[in-house]
Parts: C-alpha cells; structure tokens; sequence
C-alpha cells in the first residue's frame, strides 16, 4: 500500500493505509472473477470508438491568454507558477 | 408554475410573449429559495447572473431572435467549465477554481440562447452512484428526503425533479447519468461516445465519458442532444457523424421495431416492484406494435469487474493533474513530490483516493498484463456481445437499476455493494453505445420512482429516443411530480 501510494503521490494517514488496504483486498478479490475467461485471440478495446491519427494543421492559433492561465495558481511570480526547488 | 415547463413548453409561452424570461428563471431560482434547503441538488448559484442573462434573453425575442433554446434556464453538474463560474468537481481540492473558459457542450447551448446556471452537486470528481461522496454534502432524493438521489449527477437529476430548473446536464462514466435519472423520475439519456464534445468536462475515465441532458420528457432531451452534438477539434474522440433533428424521429410510431430482452438482466437481487414495472412496459411496447425477442449478453456478469479496473486506471491517470502546481489548494511540501502527496491527500475525498489507489495498482509493473490489458480483452467480448444483439433488435429495454433509491447511508460503508448498484448501466459505457432512462412506474410504500433503461446501437440516438417517446406519451409516470 505504501509502495501504490508512492506511485500515486498520495499522503496517507495510517488509517487511511490499513482501511484502503482492507477494501482494496476485497475488490480485487472480486475481480479475480475476469480470470474465468478465455481471452486468448481478443483484441484489446482501448476506446469504443476506434479513430486514428487525428490532426490539425500545425499553424498558430488562438490560445488561452497568459493571465487566464495563471488565474488559478495557487502560487505565482512574475508571470509564472511558482514552485519548490527542484536543482540544487 | 412556469420553473415546472417543458423546455417544449416554455419556448413556445416565451415565443408568444405570454411569459418573459426573467419570470422563468425568477421561478426556477423561488423554487431553489423554497425547497433547496432540504434537497441540496446546488453547490451554488449565482441569482444576479442568472436574471441577468434572462433580461438579455428577453431582449433577444424583443428583437425578434429565433433560437432553440433561447430564454430557457438549464443547471449544470460541478463537472462541466463555464466561463467565469466555479468549478469543483464537489471536492476540497480544487480550492477556489474558477472556470478561464467554456465547455463546447455549454458554448452551444449557449449559441442555442440557453440560460446556463447554477452549479449542481455530485459525487466527487463523479465517482460513486449516491452524490454521499461530494465534499459539499449529500443531495436527498426530492420523492423521500431520507434516501440518496443516486449518482454520480445526484444533483442535475435532483434538481430536474424538484422542479429547480427546466433541465439540467450531467456526465455518464458507468451510469452518472441514467441510474440519478431512475431513482429520481426523470429523462436522462447518454449519448453514444464521441457523439458530445467532451472538451470543458473534467476527465474521470476519458474513453468512458459522455456528458447528457436531464430532462422532464423525451422530447427535451432530443432538443438538448441536438444542440450539443458534433465533432469538435478540441476533441479527438469526437465523431464526425451528421447531427439529425432528433425530435423528427418522435412519430410516435413505432410498430415493427424490435426490442431485445437480454435474459441475463433478470438476475437475483432485482427488486419485485421494479421487475414487475419492466415486465408493464414490455407489455405496453407490445400494445404499441413493437416485437419482442429474447437475446442474450453473454458476458454481462463480467462488466462491474472489467469496469472498475478500466475506469479506475484512466482516473488514476487523469487525476494526476490535479497536483497543487497550477490550480488546486496546495499544501506546502520540501520538495515537489512532498508537494504533490501532501496537496493530493488533504484535498481528495476516501472514494477518490481508493479509486486512484486500484487504477495506480492495476497498471503497475508485474500487474498491468493480469488485470489492466485482461480488462481490455473483456470489454472486445462485451462490446461484441452487444453488436451482436442489433442484428437481432433494434434497442435492448432493461430495468436501470435493480432498486428503488436507497436509505442515505445504506451502501456507504461497503464500496463493492455500492458498485454492484450500477450492475444494468455499466455495459454501455464499456461498448459505447447511447443509453436513455424514462420512468416506468412507482414503488407503493414509500412511493419512489422506478426507471426503464433502453440502450441502443452506436449513433442509434433517434430509435432509442423514437421508442422512449411512444411509451412515455402512451403512460403517465413522466407527470408525477415529486414535490
């Protein structure tokens, strides 16, 4: 649980982790179910309604302006997110 | 009481002059001051806006304008952007966001002259089938104000019943949209995927997602489908399939359809009152000329599962965003990741992060073949089980839940029950295909609303819409109200 939850970016309270663990036991015990099935040969289904290779011309076109972008940060500089450190 | 209109209805008061559209939306927004307090189907809404937009509308028939929807007020599910209003997804974690731009499905119906607002409860991020997920409270049902709504559109289903608004839209993942339309008693239809712009609507599960109206008839959620649909370039997954007047294919006549009864939908666990109210309407498609055959979906028992493994890895994908860097309340971190983890676990609700916790697992390395590629492979069988049921009938009439609305509190605690609650809606989702709830009877005691779920093939919008009309004008549950 640690380890997903690292993946994740997810803080966990301890009872948080030994709850979630629990549940999760008991849905992916009830998933197990899809092993019944015999899906050698099948194709995957990633979106119902296949489309492929949807393009636009590349040329410049109006976009959100600068300051709506930023309208919402949580923090901002100069016309930028601010974020911690990342390079020492 | 004009909030209690037809979309239908008002356009044609408002045409004549008879009515004005400050008066309307007044309406909308008494019943809101009258009944809200109890149903709580807003997180909020913005009267001065909404009256606003109502003199501008008033203006426009002054003038002469002619528009589909001009002048009618619609609520929208905390999911949707619109311009300058917030958006929250019903959870903590997106602080004070506030929308930079509008949703494609809410820029048209504006175009169409649509009043577009209010923000309507759900459950968070629009997971879950009860709207007891949303970090704004719980929204009641308007029929018993002891048991939930459904969900996750708990509120544009609410909202719609009660009378708060003339219609609403909500998103549909695996249900959202059909199983809140059931419990509460009213239209709601999900459209075939790619058949609305997804552009502007927070991504849960993006090759799931559709949004949809809630609507008081058949003929409104036609009117609304209409003026949402087409391809859109901000979204690639929309299709360029031509968009029909949908209400032309309200006859009223539909002898020599084929309506397919899968046999696997009559499983154990489905109430009495709600197979007794199906098994009426089969009846009544009978008596209207339609023909019934059996089918069968095969695979059906295996859809809950495939589900949650689908929805939950696309979610625990897209909620990634949401990292406290440029929206989000943030809490402080010594470094990004801190940042990130600290900023998700303040901010997200238990059902979001169990959610993101199975989707990350799932897709994990050593686990992605098992669970995740395997789901896939069973969505191929349960996608062709449905094609192969159309070359046998036209649409596939089920119940669209097995209960009536459940006691608020019911289901909360047990996260499997809640999701074997949308055991009927999920298969539509997972193979594409459009999907309407119109209501098909009552419980006795206490009185709650009962939906009949017809699904139908991909872009087959107008014989789903075509047959929910005849049976909706040939029956009287559409004109109950509930408060």
């Amino acid at each position: 649980m640690k380890y997903v939850a690292h993946l994740a970016r997810l803080a966990l309270t301890p009872e948080e982790e030994k709850k979630l663990s629990a549940q999760l036991g008991s849905i992916l015990g009830y998933i197990e179910k899809l092993r019944e099935l015999d899906v050698s040969g099948v194709e995957p289904t990633a979106h119902a309604v296949p489309m492929v290779n949807i393009t636009r011309a590349d040329e410049i076109r109006p976009s959100l302006p600068h300051d709506e972008a930023l309208r919402n940060a949580p923090k901002k500089a100069g016309g930028l997110f601010v974020v911690p450190k990342i390079v020492e | 009481m004009l909030n209690q209109l037809t979309i239908s209805e008002l356009t044609a008061r408002l045409a004549k002059r008879e009515v004005s559209a400050r008066e309307a939306t007044q309406a909308c927004l008494d019943q809101i001051t009258r009944v809200d307090g109890q149903i709580h189907a807003f997180i909020s809404h913005d009267a001065a806006d909404a009256l606003a937009q109502a003199d501008a509308a008033d203006k426009a028939i002054a003038a002469g304008e002619k528009k589909s929807l001009l002048g009618v007020p619609i609520a929208v599910k905390d999911v949707l952007a619109v311009k300058n209003q917030p958006l929250n997804c019903a959870s903590k974690i997106l602080g004070n966001f506030v929308s930079p731009y509008d949703a494609t499905a809410i820029e048209k119906l504006k175009a169409a002259g649509a009043i577009v607002f209010g923000r309507l409860n759900m459950d968070e991020f629009a997971m879950g089938s009860s709207t007891e997920n949303s970090a704004f409270g719980t929204t009641k049902n308007p029929w018993d104000t002891t048991r939930i709504p459904g969900g996750s559109s708990g509120g544009s289903a609410a909202a719609v019943a009660a009378d708060e608004c003339i219609a609403s839209l909500g998103s549909d993942t695996g249900g959202s949209i059909r199983q809140p339309a059931a419990l509460c008693g009213c239209v709601g239809l999900k459209p075939t995927y790619g058949r609305i712009s997804r552009y502007g609507l927070v991504a849960f599960a993006s090759s799931l997602d559709q949004i949809g109206p809630f609507t008081k008839d058949v003929r409104d959620a036609a009117t609304l489908l209409g003026a949402m649909s087409g391809v859109d370039s901000r979204d690639s997954t929309s299709v360029p399939q031509p968009v029909p007047d949908y209400t032309k294919a309200l006859t009223g006549d539909i002898r020599g359809l084929k309506i397919g009864l899968p046999k696997e939908y009559m499983i154990g666990g489905l109430d009495a009152e709600v197979k007794a109210s199906v098994d009426a309407a089969v009846k009544k498609f009978t008596e209207l000329g339609a023909e019934i055959v059996e089918i069968s979906l095969p695979h059906t028992d295996y859809a809950v599962a495939t589900y949650y493994i689908i929805a939950t890895a696309e979610a625990s994908a897209n909620l990634a965003r949401f990292d406290g860097i440029r929206y989000c309340a943030r809490v402080d971190g010594a470094d990004p990741i801190e940042l990130y983890s600290k900023t998700r676990g303040a901010g997200f609700g238990p059902e979001v992060k169990r959610r993101i916790i199975l989707g990350t697992y799932v897709l994990s390395s050593g686990y992605y073949d098992a669970y995740y590629l395997r789901a896939q492979k069973v969505r191929t069988l349960i996608r062709n089980d449905f094609l192969k049921a159309f070359e046998k009938c036209d649409v596939i009439a089920t119940p669209t839940t097995p209960t009536a609305a459940f006691k608020v509190g019911e289901k909360s605690d047990d996260p499997l029950q809640m999701y074997l609650s949308d055991i009927f809606t999920i298969s539509c989702n997972l193979a594409g295909i459009p999907g309407i709830s119109v209501p098909c009877g009552f419980t006795k005691n206490p009185k709650l609303p009962i939906g009949l779920q017809l699904l139908g093939q991909p872009f087959g919008e107008e014989s789903l819409l075509k047959i929910a009309h005849a049976y909706e004008q040939a029956t009287p549950w559409h004109r109950e109200k509930a408060v």
